[in-house]
């Protein structure tokens, strides 16, 4: 309470409507319920063609020959283009590691990899074209697995590697390595009284974002083009197109166009480039749009993995030590595989406390399809697998095993196996509690008056049992996801905001070239300037490269980082406003000098309350504009031979309860309820915090009942590129998602926040796998479970 | 070929049409309207889900030809539907859909503040309040189906809505959002919101 009735302080931006901490609602909401919202795929030119890829039919193979001939002679065909058609001497591209071709060159190392490129006035036309193409392989033996990878005389997927990994990898077949020990896990598994060991596989998980890959590449007079495309950071496409175009980077102008969702898919290139040259080669626009079996070649998937664990702990149930081995399959390309490795390592004990560990983990190159980013990125395999042994132990030890969890759970304080010291709230046991005290959903749901309804029984509409032989399991977890870009990288984010006056109004404008792609940060970054600069009206300028990089929408990142960009931009605006306040109105009013100053409601403000001046009488004929670049903390490398290092920026936390019900007869499950508690720090926007739990919550979901991408151990092909054979959740499948938000400030974060969107995706998983053992009582080291797996028949 | 049927209550023709175009591609390429949408051109996702002579079909399975003669209702012309059959065809004044300003579409970057003032159906204005629009991809074709299921039966019961929707992948929002939108959207037409 103020002293002596002196009136209450205000604080910038907290009487100004729409700002931070409401639920404001989306500012494209109103253009995608009406159909009229761009998307990439919706793109149209005057006088524009289709492309179109021809990609591998075989894994691993030499091309032998290429004949375009007739595909060239076919009516309505503008261009056929092969590797000896790219213009510049550069020819590969990567988001780390230039290995990729734009076109295959002399050899296909994955099924689906890009050959030839077709553009014709009609898709069809271009299909069929390109079905004329002939290709003749001859084959190589396939690598597969870390087995065939590293096996004596082992094919090499690259040959003469360079970069900057092939120096201190065991075998040119693994992209990266990254060990961590810390204390010493032989001497304290001596301490043990009891250890499990595990090994679990976790399958290939599909993005299945639902926008297709696609886009509109424009030939422009200057000779450049201006590439209209959904993607997850404008400036990294732009950084691996331009050179192959033989352009400057100002010759090709990006523009986000709609984003029908990404979750890490669209962190690599897809068809960029290979519209961009068939629009310079033609002279016309050129359309490219996937269609979704073209999409599962299009884009890398989630890192399949094989996990082998060793817990110890001791009899009153404390953490002794941890080893562990993680491979992932890379694929036969690099993608975002060392990133993985390394946050597959540095996360790969969870949030626990565990001094003494001794921790493997690589990626494989392979004749796979490559692998690469998907929302959780290495931390959602090894929670898999971590809180398997978890429960595991809990058993061996006797003791209740979210207990056990909460016993060993890491808090503020805590030292990583990285060294690095936890320096922000980690309430990891209060998640735990939290959600094992939500209400459990009641027994029998499905029984009422006029009988069972079979709708929410296993099986479901299938009809396969009403309740006989149906039994419930309950399951938790929780897990730990880094925040941004770690090991080092310059993980900045730039903002431009203006303010004026227009039409009688200040406005402000925030442009940055942040993607959105459905996570909400346009509708962050407009109650962000409400807050900052005390307005109604906010624009937000369409997302290009006239504004410099906002970094990438992943690792959870974008509402910390592009948001402080935008926080620090409007801190700046409103410090020149006040400027140009105190130079035009300061003599009328000591408290412009001596108060301390606010923008609130269109008027600049006293923190007592009082009215200085409008807005729109400082703003008059002046407007403000800042374009600034701003970084949270630097971070340090992981050291390649112990893993040591200062390489994460936040930590993010989420806990699942997970209940379902198993028809243990037909192998067929019902998640009946899976309840969430997350600490977010503080919610910008709560709806859409929510949305982001519950949706990451599903993509758990998908991979622990469902979704896999099968690849033919033989062949490496890929079996199942559809929405007819890879599953994905629908409304049947998804059960209700209760959520319990905590709001812990880390105070090195813009508002406190914490990033959100990726730790859902972790706990969700191994919650459901530990339901349906609970159920069972079976083993189930591997995810997704399939019917087989639990009716003994696999 | 030559296809004539109405859409939204506009006559449409379209010209050199390929016998093997789907609905949906006339729809999105010939005659500009790409509110119906393309996630998997397999009949598995009901992103492109229209009203065919008033039923609820995935127009990337239906051939082009197949629509000659009948009625498409699309997510574009879904406010002006609701609006007729909510105060019977005759007694409303007609206002015309915005065919054509989604007909002069080009390529432009996604511009977040248009569309303000729009009239939209209860169950579009639903889906926007209640958060069930993240990347929206899937929401044109679920907001088709919410409303021909609304239109069925306007007090559904969750497992009812479930059902009804069973055949729209959303891959953003785990559906609870949408839940509650339809929830909201049938609550406010029961309340004649």
């Amino acid at each position: 309470m103020p002293a002596n009735g002196a009136p209450t302080k205000i604080t910038q931006g907290s009487q100004t409507k729409g700002g931070i901490g409401e639920s404001t609602l989306r500012p494209d909401g109103t253009l995608k319920v009406t159909g009229e919202f761009a998307y990439s795929s919706d793109m149209w030119h005057e006088d524009m063609l289709w492309g179109q890829i021809l990609r591998s039919t075989v894994a691993h193979a030499e091309i032998v020959s290429i004949d375009t001939s007739e595909a060239l002679a076919t009516a309505g065909v503008y261009a056929v283009m092969t590797y000896d058609d790219l213009p510049a001497e550069v020819k590969h591209y990567g988001l780390e590691i230039q290995d990729t071709p734009v076109l295959a060159h002399g050899k296909v190392r994955h099924h689906g990899e890009p050959v030839a490129l077709v553009a014709a006035d009609h898709p069809e036309t271009a299909r069929r074209a390109a079905a004329k193409i002939k290709v003749e392989y001859r084959e190589l033996p396939v690598i597969t697995d870390e087995a065939s990878a590293t096996a004596p005389g082992a094919v090499l997927v690259h040959e003469n590697r360079t970069d900057h990994h092939a120096g201190h990898v065991p075998h040119p077949n693994i992209v990266h390595r990254q060990p961590i020990i810390r204390g010493n896990a032989a001497e304290a598994a001596e301490r043990a009284d009891f250890v499990v060991t595990g090994d679990y596989y976790f399958g290939m998980q599909d993005q299945a974002f639902l926008g297709p890959e696609s886009g509109l590449a424009v030939p422009e007079e200057d000779g450049g083009v201006h590439l209209y495309i959904a993607t997850q950071w404008l400036h990294s496409d732009l950084r691996q197109i331009a050179p192959v175009l033989g352009l400057p980077e100002d010759k090709v102008r990006m523009t986000l166009a709609g984003v029908g969702g990404a979750f890490g898919g669209r962190e690599d290139l897809s068809m960029q480039i290979h519209a961009c040259l068939l629009a310079l080669r033609t002279g016309k626009p050129v359309k490219i749009v996937y269609n979704r079996f073209e999409s599962f070649f299009g884009h890398v998937h989630r890192h399949p993995a094989r996990l082998h664990y060793e817990h110890g702990a001791t009899k009153d149930g404390k953490l002794t030590h941890v080893k562990c081995r993680i491979v992932l399959d890379g694929g036969a390309y690099a993608s975002a595989s060392p990133a993985v490795v390394g946050n597959a390592s540095s996360l790969s004990i969870g949030p626990y406390e565990v001094d003494d560990v001794e921790i493997e983990a690589i990626a494989l190159y392979s004749n796979n399809p490559p692998c690469g980013a998907m929302r959780g990125f290495g931390a959602v395999q090894a929670c898999f697998a971590y809180e398997a042994q978890m429960d595991k132990l809990a058993d061996a030890v006797g003791m209740d095993r979210v207990e056990f969890r909460q016993l060993n759970a890491m808090s503020q304080g805590t030292i990583m196996p990285t060294g690095q010291p936890v320096d922000s709230p980690a309430p990891v046991a209060e998640l735990l509690r939290r959600v094992k005290a939500m209400p459990m959903p009641p027994e029998r749901q499905w029984e009422s008056s006029e009988g069972p309804d079979v709708r929410q029984l296993p099986g479901g509409l299938s009809n396969t049992t009403h309740g006989e032989g149906v039994v419930r399991g309950v399951g938790y977890a929780v897990g730990i996801k880094n925040v941004g870009f770690s090991e080092g990288f310059d993980d900045y984010s730039t903002a431009k905001v203006r303010m004026e006056v227009v039409g009688g109004e200040p406005v402000a404008t925030v442009h940055t070239a942040m993607a959105e792609v459905g996570q909400g940060g346009v509708t962050v970054h407009a109650q962000i300037a409400r807050t900052e600069l005390g307005v109604a009206q906010v624009t937000i300028h369409p997302a290009d490269t006239q504004v410099g990089s906002a970094g990438s929408t992943s690792a959870s990142r974008q509402t910390y980082v592009t948001g402080g960009a935008v926080k620090n931009a409007c801190e700046l605006v409103r410090e020149r406003v006040l400027e140009i306040g105190r130079r035009k109105f300061g003599t009328y009013h000591p408290a412009w000098a001596t108060a301390e100053l606010l923008l609130e409601g269109g008027k600049v403000v006293t923190d007592g309350g009082e009215v200085l001046a409008d807005l729109v009488d400082v703003l008059e004929g002046e407007a403000v504009e800042v374009e600034e670049e701003w970084r949270h903390r630097p971070t340090e490398p992981f050291d390649l031979r112990t893993g040591q290092g200062n390489g994460h920026v936040q930590y993010s936390f989420a806990a699942h309860r997970a209940v379902v019900e198993v028809d243990t007869e037909l192998g067929l499950v019902k998640v009946v309820e899976l309840a969430c508690a997350q600490d977010v720090g503080k919610a910008l926007n709560p709806l859409s915090v929510i949305g982001q739990i519950q949706g990451g919550t599903t993509q758990g979901l998908g991979i622990a009942v469902m979704e896999e991408i099968i690849v033919d151990p033989q062949t490496a092909k890929v079996r199942n590129p559809s929405f007819t054979d890879y599953l994905l959740p629908t409304i049947l499948d998804t059960p209700t998602i209760p959520v319990d938000v905590l709001e812990l400030a880390d105070e090195h974060a813009p508002y406190g926040l914490r990033g959100i969107g990726e730790a859902p995706t972790l706990s969700s998983t191994p919650a459901v796998l530990a339901a349906i053992r609970n159920a069972t009582g079976l083993e189930l080291p591997r995810t997704p479970v399939r019917p087989e797996h639990l009716t003994g028949k696999a | 070929m030559r296809v004539n049927f109405t859409v939204n209550g506009r006559p449409q023709e379209a010209d050199d049409v390929w016998e093997g175009e789907s609905l949906l591609y006339v729809l999105r390429e010939r005659l500009g309207l790409p509110g119906s949408k393309n996630a998997c051109e397999q009949g598995e996702c009901g992103s492109c889900t229209v009203r065919l002579d008033g039923v609820p079909v995935c127009a990337c399975l239906v051939a082009a030809g197949q629509a000659e003669g009948r009625e498409v209702v699309t997510v574009e012309g879904l406010a002006e539907y609701a609006r007729q059959r909510a105060c019977g065809t005759d007694a409303c004044g007609t206002k015309s859909a915005s065919l054509d300003e989604a007909g002069r579409r080009q390529a432009q970057g996604t511009d977040s503040q248009t569309g303000e003032g729009t009239e939209l159906s209860p169950v579009q204005q639903a889906f926007i309040d209640a958060g069930a629009v993240q990347c929206g991809f899937c929401t044109p074709g679920l907001l088709v189906a919410a409303d021909e299921m609304l239109e069925r039966n306007p007090n559904p019961t969750d497992a009812d809505i479930r059902e009804a929707l069973s055949g729209n992948l959303c891959r953003c929002t785990g559906y609870e959002k949408i839940m509650d939108a339809v929830r909201l959207a049938a609550a406010r037409q029961s309340e004649g919101v």
